[in-house]
């Protein structure tokens, strides 16, 4: 599935395992910051393949907060140790916000601030993975008021390319396949402007929607429970930010359990989008920049644009009016060149 | 100054006289023909699925703002008919047990009414592609294209303040480089840089490429198969002197909106008329002559009739 995702065929499947049997494991450095932890526990859920193929036979898990059975000075000198043994190669992938407000001392691993570790660990990785909307562009940490002065990754690290997978919590066939494409070949792939991979943002959930036909027809859930909220009508006017957010969950679905916001009634939340989501009101309707044609037609020779009466007969008046005007304006310019003739 | 029964009959004389020298057959226009790389559009309404993919793909590859009329909760890309906002529509034709697509935007006249009429040359067709082109800069929105076209294309931005000419120009402005011919037959620009309708087409019910192509082509298809479509007929072929835009249907090309307009190109009539009037310089002049002879009298009488009068003070 992960495979799928990037757009590898099933004959592809055997490269990637041989790339990884070969000791061709990349060592991976996971950094834990402003965050909830569930992009890692929505990772932990996968099973295409199974987290522990990955940690255990296609990566190098070599640091991991969530994930290490080693604590304290240990852990962190497992860090040091990997950051120089495969210093230029590891991949270094970042979850939750990184706090920047007062020298960033809201977020402390080790006594070293968020903001010191990405940007110490970030100098010799060999990719970037931004991991769920957090460590994308702030996510939850970074809603009004911010107090922490919380940002992405891509915020911090301006010099580096970061590959962004926002979602709260991020899709982990999203990572996977991205992982996976690193793996095998040793790149990464196509990214939009703000370092989305494009087989998975391109296309907003409108796009794609399963409900899509009902708002082409016009067919809306106008309250929750209602009769069309409970017809599976489209949930645009209950606040769904579908239009506005570029995301694969319409196609991927969420996770393996094929459960997703839209699917079970709830709008979309835009939590992909740094302008939408945690932004925009829950229940507040976005606008559609892009508007797509109903599933109506115009007739061919339909009538079109109504003249009222009421207008017809002012512009009648007006007309009227001013033929009235020029007419006794002639008759008296007549009444004065006779007068001045006759007192010549 | 008095309107009397003769200088009225007089007036009426000089009308008669122009009306006859422009029933007078005028010097017959030049027929105008296709350029040789004329690029052109086929519609098919029997492949049409009515998707209106062509109708998004038309507005954004041409910067319009969406138009959200037709609906109510202006939420969809909704216009009635071309207009301000819209370059390029499909419409639905329901006639009996007949019913039918229609796609319609500009049709490319190889001797276009609007660039006729077109004071300042404004529109006006492009001599190596044909496309019915249009550069605000000398529209001085007298709107009199809209008048003279047969088929009610171009349209007016009434809702700015600086209005400008809406209408189909075969997406022109995406073009960059030569067009070639493609492994399809079909002369084609590089994707991306041709008519955004017919790119996003998933029928291919509307193409592009030559019009000589395209003719052949829809020639091929009536051959193919001969009782599909009305009459046997490619509209566009000969109707108005030719458009480059051809369409071929199932259904009589009058319901879907193209009137059976006879060869003639539209522009003919108006220089009929026009060249009629001037012709010989007869009319003008009887004209002016008839007016010119009606003042002289009026001034005469008028200096008769008040007698000392020694004009003003």
């Amino acid at each position: 599935m992960a495979a799928a995702a990037v757009g590898v065929s099933g004959t592809m499947v055997p490269k990637i395992v041989q790339a990884a049997s070969k000791g061709l494991k990349p060592s991976v450095i996971w950094l834990h910051f402003q965050e909830c932890t569930g992009c890692t526990e929505s990772l932990l859920r996968s099973h295409h393949p199974e987290i522990e193929d990955l940690i255990l036979d296609l990566v190098s898990l070599d640091y991991h907060e969530t994930l290490f059975a080693a604590a304290g000075h240990q852990a962190e000198a497992a860090l040091e140790s990997a950051m120089k043994a495969n210093a230029g190669k590891y991949v270094l992938v970042i979850e939750g916000a990184i706090p920047t407000k007062d020298g960033g001392i809201y977020c402390k691993i080790g006594n070293k601030t968020a903001l010191e570790l990405a940007k110490k660990c970030s100098e010799n990785a060999a990719a970037i993975i931004a991991l769920g909307s957090c460590a994308s562009w702030g996510g939850v940490p970074s809603a009004d008021p911010n107090p922490t002065g919380a940002t992405g990754a891509p915020m911090v690290l301006t010099d580096k390319k970061v590959v962004t997978l926002p979602g709260c919590p991020a899709n982990p066939y999203i990572f996977l396949g991205t992982v996976l494409q690193f793996v095998t070949f040793g790149t990464l792939p196509a990214l939009d402007d703000k370092g989305r991979p494009l087989f998975a943002y391109a296309r907003t959930i409108h796009e794609d929607c399963p409900r899509r036909p009902h708002f082409d027809a016009g067919r809306f859930a106008q309250q929750f429970g209602d009769e069309g909220h409970r017809q599976g009508y489209c949930l645009y006017k209950l606040g769904c930010k579908g239009p506005a957010t570029k995301a694969s969950c319409s196609t991927m679905r969420f996770g393996d359990v094929d459960a997703w916001p839209i699917g079970v009634g709830h709008p979309c939340f835009g939590c992909t989008e740094k302008a939408v989501g945690f932004r925009i009101p829950l229940h507040e309707t976005v606008p559609i920049d892009r508007p797509t044609p109903p599933d109506t037609y115009p007739a061919v020779g339909a009538k079109q644009g109504k003249v009222s009466p009421v207008a017809t007969g002012i512009a009648g008046a007006v007309a009227g009016a001013l033929l009235g005007a020029g007419w006794a304006a002639s008759g008296k310019l007549g009444e004065k060149s006779d007068e001045k003739r006759k007192e010549d | 100054m008095k309107v009397s029964r003769r200088s009225v009959l007089k007036v009426l004389a000089a009308a008669a006289v122009s009306t006859a020298a422009s029933a007078v057959p005028a010097i017959a226009r030049e027929r105008k023909v296709a350029p040789a790389k004329a690029i052109g559009m086929l519609y098919d309404s029997t492949r049409c699925i009515g998707c209106k993919a062509c109708v998004a793909a038309c507005s954004e590859a041409n910067h319009l703002e969406p138009d959200r009329s037709g609906i109510a909760d202006g939420l969809h890309l909704a216009p009635v008919d071309l207009n301000g906002r819209t370059k390029n529509i499909i419409k639905f034709c329901q006639d009996g047990e007949q019913q039918s697509f229609v796609k319609s935007q500009c049709m490319h006249c190889i001797d276009p009414g609007c660039a006729s009429a077109c004071m300042l040359h404004s529109l006006h067709k492009n001599e190596r592609t044909g496309v019915v082109e249009y550069d605000p800069q000398w529209c001085v929105g007298c709107r009199y294209c809209q008048m003279a076209c047969p088929f009610n294309v171009p349209k007016f931005e009434f809702h700015k303040a600086l209005p400008k000419i809406v209408k189909c120009e075969l997406c022109r402005h995406r073009v960059q480089d030569a067009a070639v011919a493609g492994a399809d037959g079909f002369t084609r620009y590089p994707r991306g840089q041709g008519p955004a309708c017919c790119e996003v087409c998933p029928r291919s019910a509307v193409i592009y490429g030559s019009r000589e192509e395209l003719l052949a082509e829809a020639h091929r298809r009536i051959a193919e198969s001969p009782n599909k479509y009305y009459q046997g007929r490619v509209y566009g072929e000969k109707e108005l002197g030719g458009t480059q835009v051809l369409y071929l249907s199932h259904m009589p090309f009058a319901k879907l909106g193209l009137p059976e307009f006879g060869d003639k190109p539209s522009p003919d009539v108006a220089y009929t008329v026009q060249e009629g009037i001037y012709r010989g310089f007869i009319a003008p002049l009887a004209l002016y002559g008839a007016l010119a002879a009606m003042v002289m009298k009026n001034k005469k009488s008028a200096e008769s009739g008040d007698g000392a009068k020694g004009g003003r003070s």
